[in-house]
């Protein structure tokens, strides 16, 4: 597979492969686009799906919710997951090991677990559902992301500089904000970034652990595509694909700058 | 990594409450949502015929026997079939993708490729299975182009094949990543010696590529096989009554006209059953492997 002469033939197949992974994309911005609601011919082009979602308050009032529990989970997450990323590079303790299981469990385990011993734990200490169940459940897995991401950058970090800061008579406490905090920064970003996004796109725990009166964006767009094809779901899906796609790109580059740093 | 002087130093917080201060937190919110909730429902799992409100008292297996009749375990079965369909189809179509921008795209384009190919990820996973609806009905995508070049229009949807495809389209990204982080790290003077030594390049790639990245492989095929044994939106959107899966029983039993959350419990105790006997293998057998390389 390695030699020249077998080249195109692996690049073809990954160029087939790529085809497949944007081909879902492409029919459904293809789809919003479509005068026709309900056919694979093309019947004209049309903004009217885009300013259908738009006037929509059930659409709207959901991804307000969806923005306030991503928000809301994200930002705890990067306080806490961080704390604990620095704690976990920097203490050896009895059952450590352990310990960091516990914590990339949620990474693992599938969402419907963590949505059922959500809802049932919340039962039975008798707490109502509402937006901050949801959120309290989204910070288990979005501590989970920061975490990670946070503690692969600490490994590569040099403990020298924190040293030295400690030697040139700086308190624990400026060391850890002024040396070691804008160091992490890119990797906090990031990983809240990525947080961010599980967030919003979680539909099972949140069916699991919202109250009545509140509705996520996956909640919303659930019952409405499950029974059928909606053209101005289409529409949704291309600005919310734009939006997360975005921050993918400000991730990625972010990431890619401070690698850049490192290695100069 | 180690800084040893930072404890050494006085500081706002005692010594011994530094790690206490970091740690718990997180360790709280992980005790109270996540571990005493899993011990909750391993005791409900024992409860047969429980309601939201009922005195749980736990008296048996019931549950656990109930898995184990046909009804329920050829649910089961389902999921875990459709779970290895889709780790197969992962490995199959990701491998060579995977290898290709490994080894053998231009190497500066490579973050680039893999950025592009995982990229979808960052999109809602609903409305990406939910757009395999719009390419699989009956008046679908597929189906159009079928027909305009005259062949048969094809019944894929709500059909088991229609939900294969899409977990296999939603987790390939996975696959492709885990792979080819260990196909990056191959040592390629291995491959060259073995074209030295005379190795065509089939025998090269079975006897010094594949056994370098088994690892990568095992832990990629047991990433999709876990989060496809737990998937709930590829078999609700693309497969119809027929395909219900082990997520759907659970989400039943909690949410749906039939609450039974003792048969809930011990039906989401069996998947994290599942998962963590996947993953002790893991780590016994990548270890092996690591050592052996």
């Amino acid at each position: 597979m390695q030699s020249q002469s077998k080249f195109p033939v692996s690049a073809l197949f990954t160029v087939l492969m790529f085809g497949f992974m944007y081909l879902p994309i492409a029919v459904l911005a293809f789809y919003s686009f479509n005068a026709a609601p309900n056919s694979a011919q093309w019947k004209g082009f049309t903004f009217s799906w885009y300013v259908k979602f738009f006037q929509d308050n059930r659409i709207l009032s959901a991804l307000g919710d969806s923005l306030l529990v991503a928000s809301l989970a994200t930002a705890i997450a990067a306080v806490i997951g961080t704390l604990m990323a620095i704690g976990l590079s920097r203490y050896q303790f009895y059952g450590k090991k352990l310990f960091q299981g516990a914590v990339y469990l949620p990474l693992i385990i599938p969402d419907i677990a963590i949505a059922v011993a959500t809802l049932v734990f919340l039962a039975v200490i008798a707490v109502p559902l509402s937006l901050w169940t949801i959120v309290a459940a989204h910070v288990v897995f979005c501590l989970a992301y920061v975490a990670l991401v946070v503690s692969t950058r600490l490994t590569n970090l040099d403990p020298n500089l924190e040293e030295a800061a400690l030697d040139l008579g700086a308190s624990p406490l400026q060391s850890l904000v002024f040396v070691l905090l804008p160091q992490l920064a890119p990797a906090i970003i990031s990983g809240c970034l990525l947080a961010f996004v599980l967030s919003m796109d979680d539909f099972l725990i949140a069916s699991f652990t919202a109250g009545g009166g509140v509705n996520t964006i996956p909640m919303e767009i659930f019952s409405r595509v499950r029974t059928s094809v909606r053209p101005d779901m289409n529409a949704l899906s291309v600005v919310l694909m734009i939006a997360s796609a975005s921050v993918a790109l400000i991730a990625e580059v972010i990431r890619y700058q401070s690698e850049k740093k490192r290695f100069q | 990594m180690k800084a040893p002087s930072v404890s050494e130093t006085p500081s706002i917080a005692p010594r011994w409450l530094q790690p206490l201060l970091m740690l718990a937190p997180a360790s709280l919110w992980l005790l109270l949502l996540l571990i005493v909730p899993t011990l909750i429902i391993f005791q409900l799992s024992l409860v047969p015929n429980i309601k939201p409100g009922d005195v749980v008292i736990p008296s048996g297996l019931d549950n656990y026997w109930r898995i184990f009749q046909p009804e329920t375990f050829s649910i089961i079965r389902r999921s875990f079939l459709l779970a290895s369909g889709t780790t197969l189809g992962c490995l199959v179509l990701g491998f060579p993708v995977a290898y290709w921008i490994a080894l053998s795209s231009p190497k500066r384009w490579r973050n680039l490729l893999l950025l592009g190919f995982t990229l979808p990820l960052w999109t809602s996973s609903l409305l990406r299975s939910y757009a395999w609806v719009s390419i699989l009905r009956r008046t679908g995508v597929l189906n159009s182009i079928l027909t305009s070049i005259g062949l048969p229009a094809l019944d894929l949807l709500y059909q088991p094949i229609a939900v294969l495809i899409g977990m296999i389209y939603s987790l390939l990204p996975y696959m492709v990543l885990i792979l080819y982080a260990s196909l990056e790290k191959l040592d390629r003077q291995l491959l060259e010696a073995a074209a030295d030594l005379g190795a065509t390049p089939f025998q090269a790639f079975w006897r010094v590529t594949v056994p370098q990245c088994l690892p990568g492989i095992a832990a990629g095929s047991l990433l999709v096989f876990i989060t496809g044994a737990g998937d709930f939106v590829n078999p609700e959107l693309l497969g119809g009554t027929a395909s219900r899966t082990a997520a759907r029983s659970i989400y039943d039993q909690f949410l749906g006209a039939t609450q039974n959350w003792g048969f809930g419990s011990a039906l989401s105790m069996i998947l994290i059953l599942v998962v963590s006997l996947a993953i002790a293998l893991l780590i016994k057998y990548g270890d092996r492997n690591a050592k052996s390389i």
